[in-house]
């Protein structure tokens, strides 16, 4: 059902800016029309996959003019002149450091996604050849972007459908309504991600492991609605996650798992130095890594191949005719889609799989012989 | 490799990892542990009755198991009882026979013995009646004997004749 209205939603976006497109012909690759070149688009994707401080829902062109539709976010900075808030709205949707916003004494631009604080006596940015501002800072950014507003969502959706969960199971035995949907979902990560993969001490990881699993699936599944999270896509929040994992399993790790780490016994004792450095690399580095890229790498990925299909409608107009391309772009997507439903499940799946098997290798007990 | 630097953002790391922690802290204390906890008291109370159903089939079985035995004595104690009861019935039966049989010999020997003993006394007094009519007819005869000898003998024959139909 979700896929579906998702896919309409995306249909009436494609058609919606194909058809102005079509509309605006002379006017391509023009500032203020809309984006239908190749460069625009990945531009556009480019910018979509990275996090942004205000929620931007589409565009609309009237008069030649570009009217983005969408709502501001708060900003909070701290900088050199300690704490200053304000809405995004005040860049005014400027994105390449022109609008200078002051607030609390600093000057503050917001460049390719970045807010950057002004030198006491600059009054516009400059920057080097690297894109790198050079006279200006950049401020301790506490801001309710894009994500950290999903995020703060996400975490109330969980806490008003699990905690409503919770509550029923006070009254009665058997959940009535949603919690019906939701139970076999907590029995799946209980039973089928947490109990095998750690054993018998599963309980004590299984809240951090369902807190995981939910986290992850509903964001991916938010990052497929028409709405441009893309939350689980951010190097910053995948990073954050595998670290969690890497943490409680170094604190939860026994001696028997340090001890085969460090002196794998069965091995020849020449050999048991270069396997401690192998698995301690493996650890301390490799594991988390893996996490965070898997995750980071297949949801970005995803959002940039639908982004791309969709842009199908636009860019092979000449070759197909807007009717063709429009087609072939909507059965693309569509079908892109339903296999990116199948990967929101699947890396939620295996983020909180591995995670579990890497606190159940920490945690096991030696086997008695 | 750059580009994944660059995008990654030091501050929305920050945000995450504290958002998160707070998210796993609240998720844990108001909804994983109680629905846990829940599940768990479930699953449980649902092993609980299906060892109780299973506990009541087996004693179920042992009852009826136990019935058809205390059954099956009690037919058997009835069929000892009957038979018992037949075999005094029988004992009872001959023993009456044999008694009765002992008792009715008893009567008629006595009854023998008796009779035996009457014919004797009967034999006895005829004898004497015999004796003392002998005696008589005797005693007649003589005195008539000496009176007249005709008379004499018709006496005896008469006598003789009495003497018959006694």
């Amino acid at each position: 059902m979700k896929a579906v209205l998702k896919t309409i939603a995306y249909l009436s976006l494609i058609l919606l800016v194909s058809f102005s497109a079509s509309a605006k012909d002379e006017a391509k690759g023009e500032k203020g029309d809309p984006v239908n070149t190749s460069e625009e688009i990945n531009d556009y994707i480019l910018h979509h996959v990275k996090d942004s401080h205000d929620f931007h829902l589409f565009d609309y062109f009237s008069d030649g003019e570009k009217h983005a539709v969408g709502f501001p976010l708060p900003v909070m900075l701290w900088g050199e002149n300690g704490f200053s808030a304000f809405m995004s709205s005040a860049f005014h949707h400027d994105d390449e450091g022109t609008v200078v916003v002051e607030k609390g004494g600093s000057n503050f631009v917001k460049y390719h996604g970045k807010i950057y604080e002004l030198n006491a006596n600059a009054t516009t940015v400059s920057f080097d050849e690297e894109k790198h501002p050079t006279n200006a800072s950049a401020p301790f950014d506490l801001s309710i972007t894009k994500s950290v507003f999903g995020i703060i969502l996400i975490g109330l959706l969980m806490l008003l459908w699990f905690g409503g969960l919770a509550r029923q199971y006070k009254k009665k035995a058997v959940p009535t309504g949603f919690g019906r949907i939701l139970e076999p979902l907590v029995l799946y990560v209980r039973d089928e991600i947490a109990k095998p993969n750690i054993g018998p001490k599963y309980r004590k990881f299984t809240g951090y492991l369902m807190t995981v699993f939910f986290f992850i699936w509903i964001l991916n599944l938010m990052g497929l609605t028409p709405f441009g999270f893309n939350v689980t896509g951010q190097l910053a929040v995948t990073a954050a996650l595998a670290l969690i994992t890497l943490v409680v399993y170094l604190f939860s790790s026994n001696r028997h798992f340090w001890s085969h780490q460090l002196w794998m016994p069965g091995v020849p004792y020449i050999l048991r130095p270069l396997l401690a450095v192998i698995e301690l690399a493996g650890t301390l580095i490799i594991k988390p890594f893996s996490l965070m890229v898997r995750l980071f790498a297949n949801i970005t990925a995803g959002h940039i191949v639908v982004m791309s299909l969709i842009a199908i409608g636009m860019t092979m107009q000449d070759q197909m005719s807007v009717v063709g391309s429009t087609i072939l772009s909507f059965l693309l997507s569509l079908f892109i889609t339903l296999i990116e439903v199948l990967v929101a499940f699947l890396q939620a799946y295996i983020f909180t799989m591995l995670s579990a098997l890497f606190i159940g290798m920490a945690v096991e007990e030696p086997e008695h012989h | 490799m750059e580009q994944l630097l660059d995008n990654f953002s030091l501050d929305l790391f920050v945000k995450q990892t504290i958002l998160f922690l707070v998210l796993i802290f609240l998720m844990v204390k108001f909804a994983w542990k109680p629905i846990l906890n829940a599940l768990n008291d479930r699953e449980e109370g649902i092993k609980d009755a299906l060892d109780a159903a299973e506990n009541a089939k087996l004693e179920m079985q042992n009852l009826q198991a136990d019935n058809n035995k205390l059954l099956q004595e009690a037919r058997a104690e009835r069929e000892t009882m009957m038979k018992d009861a037949r075999e005094i019935k029988a004992k009872m039966i001959a023993d009456a026979k044999e008694e009765a049989q002992a008792e009715a010999n008893k009567t008629i020997a006595n009854a023998q013995a008796t009779i035996i003993s009457e014919k004797k006394a009967a034999i006895a007094d005829i004898k004497a009646q015999v004796a003392n009519l002998s005696v008589e007819i005797a005693e007649k005869v003589v005195k008539q004997e000496l009176s007249n000898k005709d008379k004499q003998l018709d006496l005896v024959a008469t006598m003789l004749n009495d003497a018959k139909l006694n």
